[in-house]
């Protein structure tokens, strides 16, 4: 075996090791925290297979995360740290339903199609503005795209508030959204919907995209060492700005595309919906590989649907799941974890080769 | 019988990337004795050295001061135990003077404030008890090269330091500096202190040092008293084989001028001038040589010719195209390559596979892609044609670079630069770091493509090998040419060092005879 394999291999078993860390103190905590711990864990564990209706939520609760995850992994491999996804995410789903409730005379097709371009516009634009500053004048991306979600946020607001309302509902929501322009639910008595299909389609493009193409060997040479890109005569500025709209077009895809799948009406009013952020940690496990997205997004969703079974048939609350997500992603994102596990195996494997020339 | 004040027993080392660097070594020194390191480049010297002043950590052994065995795990224990280190790359701070680096981390205070005074007096006590000449208040960065040796020395002394390793001191000296700090080593083994001495080159290992140790390929292959003991029999413990390298070239057929740079200046951000106001040209099928004590512009050069530094005023043309303002890929496509000195940070994307690094600067060019996609066939046969043509040793073409041993990754960057066909080569020292085999193949190259028709400038701080690559060669001071030797065999490397060090200098119409414009 070579060092490379041990590598390799070392990663994938970190993340397992990594998960099952997680689970197992949060296991611990479940056990002090309930009455019923076994009933409890039961429930999280198998719990998301038991009902078609939760299956159905599995895959719901992907899809926004294939996007955003798919987001975050371009420009993270061009060590872009751009954090737009979240504002990206929301103003995509806003304006893509402002366009979709304004033209309620159009077709089906033509709406959602437009309605989905709007929202990767949208998103574009958001990732444009932290992009534009880090590339002409070195502003951090992390800082910027933070503030840029206040204000974007603010923004979706003002357009809620002041140009979609329907002042009819009772509440800070939009007129709803036309029936044609939702997306189909494939399956009787389920309510998951093609969404998931353009999600996995969009992830599988990105792969692609980023391995097989001149332009991702560009940003992935930019993300592996910068200087020595520039060196090679890749133009460093370019990449940057390039995956910082593209992720944050993919972002406000999703946006649109949940928007037309699972809702029949804007209604986040002064709050984010969060898949923007969670989308860094289904990143994080997908070690920046858009083909590994839809696995990281799936094991995610389901572990948010157990903690929602749980919570039904027991007295954890919903939110232990955050302490579990707040686990993995330490120990995952944790370089040094498990490093003198993984040094005393190339060790004894040098050594053995080293044995094994001499012999000859 | 003389005391043993170092014994390191059965020292074996792996690196994160399965390189085993050090094999069972074992090293004993006595005191009050300059003992040589010896071993070609990437034998395991500086690894053996850092275990023992704590920047590695052994995977098994044990090291014995004095009859006691210690535990080293940082730089500070190693200290304790009075182990300094001189490394190669000086740890000073520039801005800062000779006396309060020498005081660093160690300030005298008086009522609670840096003593200024105190901490001259130490560094002059040391000063004159070694015999070490350095005035304590002067800026370090106004020191030469030589002089900053000094107070790394003083630093290692002040704190105590009984056994002295100097990690290949000569690399950055002249060969009038070398003479001075040998008389200073000498002096100090006098005193009863003792120097680990690593290097390579036999005759100053002769004359320098009482016994030594020999490493090849990460074990210790001998020992010997030197003066039992002739440069023969030296070279082949080291080498292992019984030539000494020497490299077969024909005369060059220099043609026309290919490169030209015209009153070249360049200026730093600090508002220091680097290079000032240059002027040379290299010629098809030549190999200039640019000699010189690090840091006097030569890096600076070969950045601004590349694209990677831009430059205050003059003109640098390539086939009498003018290169200010075009972006790298610009000037690379005009037929430059760039051997860069820091192979770390520019020559390759360590966590990326053999295969990312050789086409780094032609992915994007036609052959290359099929439609929208790269077409990995072609590439694949490339990569493969060039691990094969460059002997570089690799489990596949997707191994990552930082696993390979600092030679083959030179080769990377080699299989690179010069498989593009080049017009122009800035070779930046090339084979710094690297093992004999590497370096005896990348120098093959380079005189294979002069053969071609290459242009090309080798910079070097390695004197034997700008003498003994060159064609024709100038001498560097302080951002100026200071002499310009159109046949690099006959000068020998004394006079060099003169040039080198600023002590003689050409007349300018000398000079000018390497601008080679019509």
């Amino acid at each position: 075996m070579t060092s490379k394999q041990i590598e390799r291999r070392f990663e994938v078993f970190k993340t397992f090791v990594a998960i099952l860390l997680a689970l197992g103190l949060a296991f611990i905590v479940i056990s002090l925290v309930s009455e019923d711990p076994v009933e409890a864990i039961k429930a999280f564990l198998i719990g998301p297979l038991q009902r078609k209706s939760r299956i159905s939520n599995i895959i719901e609760v992907m899809t926004p995360l294939i996007f955003t995850g798919t987001a975050i992994c371009i420009m993270y491999q061009a060590n872009q740290f751009n954090m737009v996804g979240e504002g990206a995410f929301l103003i995509g789903a806003n304006l893509c339903t402002w366009f979709v409730i304004s033209n309620t005379t159009w077709s089906g097709l033509p709406l959602q199609v437009v309605g989905i371009l709007i929202g990767i516009l949208a998103g574009v634009a958001a990732a444009f503005i932290p992009a534009i500053l880090k590339v002409k004048f070195k502003a951090n991306e992390v800082v910027s795209s933070i503030m840029m979600n206040y204000i974007l946020l603010k923004v979706s607001d003002y357009i809620l508030y002041y140009k979609m309302r329907d002042v009819a509902s009772g509440q800070q929501s939009s007129f709803p959204i036309p029936k044609q322009a939702q997306l189909s639910r494939p399956i009787p008595g389920m309510r998951l919907h093609t969404g998931i299909i353009i999600a996995v389609i969009v992830a599988v493009l990105m792969y692609f995209f980023i391995y097989r193409t001149k332009w991702g060997y560009s940003i992935r040479m930019v993300g592996a060492n910068e200087n020595f890109a520039k060196y090679s005569g890749i133009s460093v500025l370019s990449v940057a700005m390039a995956t910082q709209l593209i992720g944050g077009g993919i972002a406000g895809m999703g946006g649109a595309v949940e928007m037309l799948g699972r809702y029949d009406r804007f209604i986040w009013y002064g709050m984010q919906p969060g898949y923007g952020f969670d989308g860094i940690l289904v990143g994080v496990l997908a070690k920046n590989n858009p083909l590994l997205v839809p696995i990281a997004a799936f094991f995610l969703a389901y572990m948010r649907t157990g903690a929602d079974a749980m919570n039904r048939v027991s007295d954890v609350p919903v939110e232990f799941v955050d302490v579990v997500q707040g686990l993995i992603i330490m120990f995952v994102a944790a370089e040094m974890f498990l490093s003198k596990y993984k040094h005393k195996l190339i060790v004894n494997n040098a050594k053995k080769e080293l044995a094994e020339k001499e012999d000859k | 019988m003389p005391e043993e004040i170092l014994l390191m027993d059965k020292i074996t080392k792996v690196y994160p990337n399965g390189f085993v660097a050090n094999k069972e070594v074992t090293l004993s020194v006595n005191k009050g004795e300059i003992h040589a390191l010896m071993g070609e480049n990437g034998a395991g010297k500086s690894t053996l050295m850092k275990i023992l002043f704590g920047i590695e950590q052994a995977e098994e052994g044990h090291i014995y001061i004095k009859g006691q065995e210690v535990k080293i795990g940082n730089p500070l224990e190693a200290i304790a135990h009075g182990v300094g280190m001189v490394h190669q790359h000086f740890m000073l701070v520039p801005s800062l003077t000779v006396a309060e680096n020498v005081v660093l981390g160690m300030e005298p205070k008086k009522n609670g404030l840096f003593d200024f005074e105190e901490a001259v007096r130490i560094t002059q006590e040391a000063v004159d008890k070694y015999n070490l000449k350095v005035d304590p208040r002067s800026k370090v960065e106004d020191l030469p090269v030589g002089f900053k040796q000094k107070v790394e020395i003083i630093k290692a002394l002040v704190r105590g330091a009984e056994i002295l390793i100097l990690d290949e001191p000569t690399a950055v000296l002249t060969p009038q500096e070398t003479k001075e700090l040998f008389v200073e080593l000498k002096n100090l083994r006098d005193q009863g202190h003792t120097i680990v001495f690593i290097g390579h080159k036999l005759n100053e290992i002769k004359e320098l040092c009482d016994r030594m140790t020999v490493l090849r390929l990460g074990k210790s292959v001998g020992k010997a008293n030197i003066c039992d003991i002739t440069e023969q029999e030296m070279s082949r413990m080291m080498v292992g084989r019984d030539v000494i390298l020497k490299l077969e070239k024909t005369p060059a057929q220099p043609k026309e001028a290919v490169l030209k740079v015209k009153d070249l200046k360049i200026v730093a951000d600090s508002g220091k001038t680097i290079v000032n106001d240059i002027s040379f040209s290299v010629r098809k099928g030549e190999i200039l040589g640019v000699a010189g004590v690090e840091g006097n512009g030569q890096s600076q050069i070969s950045e601004a010719i590349t694209g990677l530094l831009s430059y205050q005023n003059g003109t640098i043309t390539v086939n009498d195209v003018d290169i200010k303002g075009k972006k790298i890929r610009q000037i690379r496509e005009l037929g430059v390559s760039h051997v860069s000195e820091d192979r770390m940070t520019y020559g390759v994307a360590a966590t990326s596979g053999v295969k990312d690094n050789v086409i780094s600067d032609r992915y994007y060019k036609k052959e290359f892609n099929k439609g929208l996609l790269l077409d990995n066939k072609k590439i694949n046969d490339l990569t493969d044609r060039l691990i094969k043509e460059f002997l570089i040793k690799c489990d596949d073409r997707d191994s990552a670079v930082k696993m390979l041993s600092g030679g083959n990754m030179q080769k990377v960057v080699v299989a690179r630069e010069f498989s593009g066909n080049p017009k122009v080569v800035i070779a930046n020292q090339p084979t710094r770091g690297i093992d004999v085999g590497a370096t005896e193949f990348i120098r093959k190259r380079l005189v294979e493509l002069r053969d071609e028709g290459a242009a090309i400038l080798l910079i070097s701080a390695d004197l034997n090998e700008v003498l003994e690559l060159s064609d024709s060669l100038i001498v560097m001071n302080e951002g100026k040419i200071a002499a310009y030797i159109p046949d690099a065999s006959a000068i020998d490397d004394m006079e060099l060092g003169e040039y080198m060090l600023g002590v003689k200098k050409q007349t300018p119409e000398e000079i000018a005879r390497v601008a080679y414009d019509k």
